[in-house]
């Protein structure tokens, strides 16, 4: 599938900052109630009229395990988009608040960014490039697998639970005939 | 002993060795993702590697980093050179996190700021080796964290034996699911001390991937670990298939009577390396050295 419309991206320190000021009590950016949220560190460049992206292909998603569950639940999220999938607790987290994980493809940077069409701002540039949250409205962003669904059906666990971990047997150190330990 | 005069300035030629790494998938790598394609059946499996193939060509077409992690610098020098060669490797750095443009990614492990250059203590990170030979070899390969992060360095009993070696780095693949981007290329280092046995399993990710291992004994595990790995099903981006890996490099060095450490290092699909042979007759560039 492919997404049409807005994104924002955050990776661990976004995570963790709106987290924390959610905690306080205090604003965070509008955007980030309802979004659709891609884990993603983009490279981005500067230009006359604002930003533009260079490479935004998707982050390992497992590491915001911890946060993603509260995160999903706090502000609403509706569609979490990265790579390698997220923990039993998230995807439980999911099936709670009609959220699914879209699974994008790691490492396909320069076509995921002609998806994020237009930058349309930067919030907590503080954070670093890679950690700050950038806004971006899409056009044909993709391609994504629903890899996690609003029942929490999760295709890593499908996948998980179905692998093959075969070694073959007898194989023992090939050791000189005659040359104890 | 002389140090070569060189004909371009060492910056110069680690902002041109980081542009090529970064914009251009070694060909070995290319083609094995070009068969891969070939063999896959699943649809999910087959729209990712369409997807990292046509991201790859789009790369390489417009010049910009085919994948925004661009990682951790590490160099590996080889031949001869003096001193200030560190220096001016971590200039080249600087210029290029600004020029391809690299995305920033060294903080500080405690507070976690970042620089924005691409430097600080301890980066970038360089082996070297020196030699006799007349040249300079400067070799480039640029980590990223998603397959980094998934190394395992274990220090196996002689007694688990080869097959507690198999058991490992199947289980550290396998484990690490789709987090480091599979299909990956595997670095495995056998032996050594736990420092050693980590280097080699990352510098084995430099080996060109359609190389025969001109040990025989290695070239074999590193077949049956192939083999393995791809019936295992993990497939590309961990999202079922037949192509979790696309090659399985190792390489070995002598250790105490009582130890057996293995360390896996993964490549992601898109292991950059690149390097630049300087000699006087002027500065050459390959995607395919061995160090």
């Amino acid at each position: 599938m492919y997404l049409y419309g807005p994104v924002i991206t955050g990776r661990d320190e976004m995570h963790i900052r709106a987290l924390e000021l959610a905690h306080e009590g205090k604003d965070v950016p509008g955007e980030i109630r309802g979004s659709a949220i891609f884990h993603c560190g983009p490279i981005m460049r500067k230009t006359e009229n604002g930003w533009s992206v260079v490479a935004a292909g998707p982050t390992t998603s497992a590491r915001m395990n911890k946060l993603e569950a509260e995160f999903i639940e706090r502000f609403g999220i509706r569609a979490v988009i990265g790579k390698g999938g997220m923990s039993p607790e998230v995807a439980e987290a999911m099936k709670e608040n009609g959220c699914v994980y879209l699974a994008a493809t790691g490492g396909a940077a320069i076509s995921l960014a002609e998806g994020l069409a237009r930058c349309t701002g930067v919030e907590w540039e503080d954070l670093g490039m890679a950690e700050a949250m950038w806004k971006f409205q899409t056009q044909r962003f993709g391609p994504l697998i629903v890899a996690i669904d609003t029942e929490g059906n999760s295709l890593y666990d499908k996948v998980n639970e179905s692998l093959k971990r075969r070694i073959a047997c007898g194989t023992r150190h090939p050791r000189p005939a005659g040359r104890g330990r | 002993m002389s140090t070569i005069k060189l004909p371009e300035t060492v910056d110069q030629v680690v902002v041109n060795l980081l542009r090529l790494a970064n914009t251009k998938l070694p060909m070995d790598i290319g083609w094995a993702l070009e068969a891969a394609a070939g063999w896959e059946t699943g649809e999910i499996a087959s729209t990712q590697l369409g997807a990292i193939m046509e991201n790859v060509k789009k790369a390489e077409h417009l010049g910009f980093p085919m994948c925004q992690d661009t990682g951790i610098p590490v160099f590996y020098v080889r031949g001869r050179f003096d001193s200030s060669i560190g220096k001016q490797i971590a200039e080249g750095v600087r210029r290029a996190t600004e020029e391809i443009p690299l995305r920033p990614n060294t903080v500080d492990p405690i507070t976690r700021e970042n620089q924005g250059t691409n430097l600080g203590p301890g980066m970038p990170i360089v082996h070297y080796m020196p030699t006799d030979d007349p040249f300079t070899e400067i070799t480039v390969l640029p980590k990223g964290a998603g397959s980094e992060n998934m190394t395992r360095l274990a220090m196996l009993n002689p007694a688990d034996g080869i097959e507690g070696v198999k058991r490992f780095v199947i289980d550290s693949v396998l484990n690490a699911g789709g987090r480091p981007c599979p299909p990956s290329i595997v670095g495995v280092g056998i032996g050594g001390t736990s420092d050693v046995c980590a280097a080699m399993a990352k510098e084995a990710l430099l080996v060109p991937i359609d190389e025969e291992n001109p040990d025989k004994a290695l070239a074999s595990l590193e077949e049956e670990l192939f083999m393995k790995l791809n019936e295992s099903g993990l497939g590309p981006m961990g999202l079922g298939g037949q192509t979790t890996v696309l090659g399985v490099r190792i390489k070995k060095a002598c250790c105490h009577t009582a130890s057996l450490p293995v360390c896996v290092n993964i490549g992601c699909w898109a292991t950059r390396r690149a390097s630049a042979r300087i000699s006087e007759d002027g500065v050459k560039y390959s995607q395919g050295v061995r160090f």
